[in-house]
């Protein structure tokens, strides 16, 4: 069965979770978490039938379709002028499956959350709903409602919830960190609201549906000033250089559930933007401005992964190797042949389940340790080997070993961006060498290198850690292993993509 | 103009109720003794309830009275707009008026006679008639800032109100005798038909004319550069009139502005358009990069609400129908959320007596409900989904831009943008700063409880399903541009 309303479920699921919560006393902190873990594991639920109820060879773009009238007819709108569609492709597919198993994964490591839950809870639905709104919806004033509704409950959750760093030199409040993620994010939204406001305009045909303005064909012209709004405005939030700042401050800031989904799916909402707003709705402003984009996608490769190796910090090494990974996602769109954006699509969905593993075990042992140094740990592997097992698989995953996802998803981009750029092919090979450096060098040092008595009361992973854990490396695995059911749903969409050849 | 003069009395029944109102208002006051006085808020908001349900007779009908005023859906509209902001005002006055203010007779009873002239700004559809109406509402309001009056910042910001009020009084008057004396009438529809021939005989006084009427009414709706009084008369006001001022006060000036524009001005368009989007372009800048750094609520949101102008302002410079509902609609959502968030700060100060931004600290623990409704209210004036802000600014740009006015959306875009750093300054005070030891969680009125929540479904409600108001809007400005 193919119902829109599987779709609008995941939307509508975690924002009646969110009011529910409302009227449950803030006491009852257990049944908060109970309730929240079940809401998590249901949209992760919604999205594994979604992503294997989607139909391959299909001659419909979109599945799931369904519409809403919202408002039409009215002022400066005609017929279908706002509308409620809702529909997937492939890539659709792909990144809903991702928000659902980092949802149920995040919703698992809350559960350690215990101030003010509630609040936290129903600001982390709100999040989620906005999520899976932008990937379902085909409408373009949803997709910036939903993609603002994402970004809104950053602030309170990293002010409020999350960690201070103090470093010898200098130091990054939460607040700090929270202010910076927020209005950067908001702020590159507003060169996307522009570009919003000039497509209705400029197609004069007062809807803002989306399929019906793929179908116009804009002017040259037009597409080339417009298109650097929609690369910058979404490229800022898939942590494009030099624009990335907000990440890793944003991410380490974060309490641990947050720093997954946003690292881990907001990041892509970025990159999906990309692709919905700005590939599809402006071929040949994509097609001018793509080497652009895969020159600052190389950057962002070597510089995330060279400041990734300066790190003293756990986390701030993680959050840069986001920036680093999101580069590939970058690279991999800007070939604008299928087996690059076919990767970089891969890689979306690889980096963010591996993220997601990493910020979850990061968090871990935080919560035990008070302290992210690297130089402060080593032999791990005695007290915690779940943990180190888990972490392990995340960073060879992301090193790009074949087995894992990574692999899959890094090897497709290569590919394509050898046939197109060679030159800059050999830099992002270059870049997952240094990649290879610092996860090695991290997993010698602190998991297996000589024993710290100091650490001699860590436990290992909680049963929650566990339960998150495993799901997200099951779908690691998954990929690495048996890759086509992403490949066939992806490759699929990615052709009818306008000019990928 | 039709030589026989349309001379129908009950077209203005609704005024002649809310005047008797005051009237009640004033005798109950003077001739019942001290516990009854407390009952007046409730009288003032009944009374105005019903008034409102009455002035809904008049959905749908269109006549008016001696050419003067207009009685047609535009009227009803802000008929219905006004006697709910009064209303609310009156409610969530009640503690504040009790405990701080003396004389609450003539404080209700102001209050809803500027309702009287608030409604016929919108109404009138002649010079004259919009010059007394807006005198009328000024006079109630000059008094009701400088209320508190054993206070300094009262005094000075209703003296400074009051002077400049004249002042741009004077300036509007002029500004209405070139018109006049240029077109030779104070009719908004022979305005019209004298402009549309040749102006180029009279181009330099025509101009002056306009300009001034702009200064006069800028003045009235705070935009920059007529903004000065602004700050010192929200400081100053005691904080439910605060509230009344930028609701009630601005929309008002707006009612008048959109008829008088689209009724009077549409032929002489190139004359003011870029005058207009000029100044909506200052107003929006400067609002919004001075409330960040302000360290009072009422000065922050001042200077917010100024910056709010200066979105309300451009879709006069773009005038057409289609700006002209989204204008009403941003309004709407503009009032009902600025209401929400002046009930919890009013209820706040009651509590706690501060109105400094750091004053807000611990709310979240002391006031969970307030602190939730507050925090909703301030994004949604800067304009984050699921809230009243979102759609209406989303509405209003696009109407704005579609009308060829890009360049105005990009300077408002980011000023919103601006506008959500100042709002976050508030928010992190409210959930981020811990409340002080030994501050215990507060007690809220259940009135105010129940006001609060009501309006913040209203936020929420013009946020998620914006059709109907957008369908009412779109009805009541239809007839400007029949």
């Amino acid at each position: 069965m193919q119902s829109g309303y599987i779709l609008l479920a995941t939307i509508a699921v975690p924002l009646f979770a969110a009011v529910a919560l409302l009227f449950v006393p803030s006491r009852h902190k257990d049944a908060i978490r109970a309730f929240s873990v079940a809401v998590g594991f249901a949209l992760f639920g919604l999205s594994l039938y979604a992503f294997f109820a989607y139909q391959l060879s299909q001659v419909e773009q979109y599945q799931f379709d369904m519409r809403w009238m919202w408002i039409e007819n009215v002022g400066i709108l005609g017929e279908n002028g706002i509308t409620l569609h809702l529909g997937i492709d492939g890539i659709g597919a792909a990144m809903l499956l991702l928000t659902g198993i980092v949802t149920f994964a995040g919703t698992l490591i809350s559960a350690k959350i215990d101030y003010r839950n509630k609040d936290y809870f129903i600001l982390l639905f709100l999040l989620v709903a906005g999520v899976f709104g932008v990937f379902a919806s085909l409408d373009l004033f949803f997709w910036f409602f939903f993609y603002e509704l994402a970004v809104l409950p950053m602030y309170l959750l990293i002010a409020v919830w999350g960690s201070s760093s103090v470093f010898s030199t200098f130091a990054r409040t939460k607040e700090y960190s929270a202010m910076k993620l927020t209005m950067v994010l908001v702020g590159a939204s507003v060169l996307i609201f522009i570009g919003i406001f000039a497509v209705f305009v400029e197609a004069g045909l007062g809807t803002f549906d989306l399929p019906t303005l793929y179908e116009v064909e804009f002017d040259e012209n037009f597409q080339k000033i417009i298109f650097p709004l929609f690369m910058l405005g979404c490229g800022v939030l898939a942590g494009l250089w030099p624009f990335h700042t907000w990440s890793p401050d944003g991410h380490v800031a974060a309490p641990t559930a947050v720093s997954m989904l946003h690292a881990g799916v907001l990041m892509k909402l970025g990159a999906f933007g990309i692709i919905r707003l700005g590939m599809q709705l402006l071929p040949e402003g994509a097609e001018f401005w793509m080497p652009v984009l895969i020159i600052l996608g190389t950057i962002n490769v070597l510089y995330g992964a060279i400041s990734a190796m300066a790190q003293t910090d756990f986390k701030y090494m993680v959050g840069y190797s986001s920036v680093s990974h999101m580069g590939y996602v970058l690279m991999g769109l800007a070939t604008m042949n299928a087996v690059g954006v076919n990767g970089a699509v891969l890689q979306m969905f690889s980096h963010g389940v591996m993220t997601a593993l990493m910020f979850a075990m990061v968090g871990s042992l935080y919560d035990q340790a008070h302290t992210r140094e690297l130089a402060a740990f080593g032999g791990l592997v005695k007290r915690m080997p779940h943990f180190v097992a888990f972490f392990s698989i995340a960073g060879l995953a992301s090193l790009g070993l074949p087995g894992f996802s990574g692999f899959v998803a890094e090897f497709n981009i290569f590919l394509g961006v050898f046939r197109t750029y060679p030159a800059l092919g050999a830099l992002g090979i270059l870049g997952a060498a240094i990649t290879a450096v610092y996860i090695l060098r991290m997993m010698a040092r602190a998991f297996f290198g000589p024993e710290n008595d100091k650490w001699e009361s860590l436990q290992d992973l909680s049963r929650v850690e566990y339960a998150g854990g495993a799901v997200l490396i099951a779908f690691i695995i998954l990929m690495g292993v048996y890759p086509s059911p992403f490949v066939d749903r992806i490759a699929d969409s990615v052709l009818r993509i306008p000019g990928i050849g | 103009m039709s030589s026989e003069l349309n001379l129908d009395y009950s077209l203005l029944t609704p005024e002649f109720c809310l005047a008797g109102l005051a009237a009640l208002i004033l005798a109950l006051d003077l001739f019942v003794d001290d516990f009854r006085k407390s009952w007046l808020p409730y009288v003032a908001a009944a009374g105005l309830a019903a008034v409102l349900a009455l002035s809904l007779g008049w959905v749908n009908k269109e006549s008016d009275f001696a050419g003067l005023l207009s009685v047609d859906n535009y009227t009803t509209f802000f008929r219905v707009f006004f006697m709910a902001t009064a209303a609310v005002v009156a409610l969530v006055s009640a503690q504040f008026v009790q405990d701080k203010l003396r004389h609450p007779g003539e404080y209700y009873a102001l209050l809803v006679l500027s309702t009287i002239g608030a409604i016929y700004m919108a109404a009138s559809r002649e010079l004259l008639t919009a010059y007394i109406s807006l005198e009328l509402l000024s006079f109630c309001l000059f008094v009701l800032v400088s209320y508190a009056k054993h206070e300094r910042r009262s005094n000075e910001g209703g003296l400074k109100y009051m002077l400049l009020g004249a002042f741009a009084s004077a300036i509007l008057l002029y500004g209405i005798s070139m018109i006049y004396g240029t077109s030779g009438s104070t009719f908004y529809a022979d305005i019209a038909a004298a402009y549309a021939g040749d102006t180029s005989a009279f181009d330099l006084a025509l101009l002056l004319g306009l300009v001034m009427v702009l200064a006069g009414l800028g003045f009235k709706v705070a935009a920059v550069p007529f903004h000065m009084w602004t700050p010192d008369a929200y400081e100053g006001a005691p904080l439910p009139i605060t509230a009344y001022l930028s609701a009630t006060s601005k929309v008002a000036g707006f009612a008048l502005l959109l008829r008088l524009f689209s009724g009077a001005f549409m032929p002489v368009l190139d004359d003011w358009q870029w005058i207009v989007a000029a100044l909506a372009a200052m107003t929006m800048v400067l609002g919004n990069l001075v409330a960040l750094q302000q360290h009072n609520i009422k000065r922050l949101l001042a200077y917010s609400s100024i910056g709010q102008v200066g979105y309300m302002l451009m879709a006069i410079a773009a005038l057409s129908a289609a700006t002209s509902s989204a204008l009403l609609l941003h309004m709407t959502g503009y009032v009902i959320t600025n209401l929400a968030a002046f009930t919890c700060i009013i209820a706040w100060y009651n509590l706690t007596g501060r109105d400094e931004i750091s004053g807000f600290r611990g709310m979240a623990e002391r006031t969970p409900l307030l602190a939730a409704a507050l925090t909703a209210a301030l994004f949604s004036l800067s304009g984050m989904p699921l809230f009243a802000g979102f759609f209406t600014k989303f509405m209003l740009f696009q109407a704005v831009a579609d009308e060829g006015f890009l360049w105005l959306t990009v300077i408002a875009v980011v000023m919103s943008f601006v506008s959500l750093y100042y709002y976050l300054l508030v928010i992190r005070e409210i959930y981020v700063s811990k409340p002080e030891e030994g501050e215990e969680r507060l007690p809220v009125p259940a009135l105010i409880s129940g006001l609060t929540v009501a309006l913040t479904i209203g936020v929420f409600y013009v946020g998620i399903f914006p059709r109907h108001l957008l369908d009412v809007a779109e009805e009541a400005t239809k007839l400007l541009f029949a």
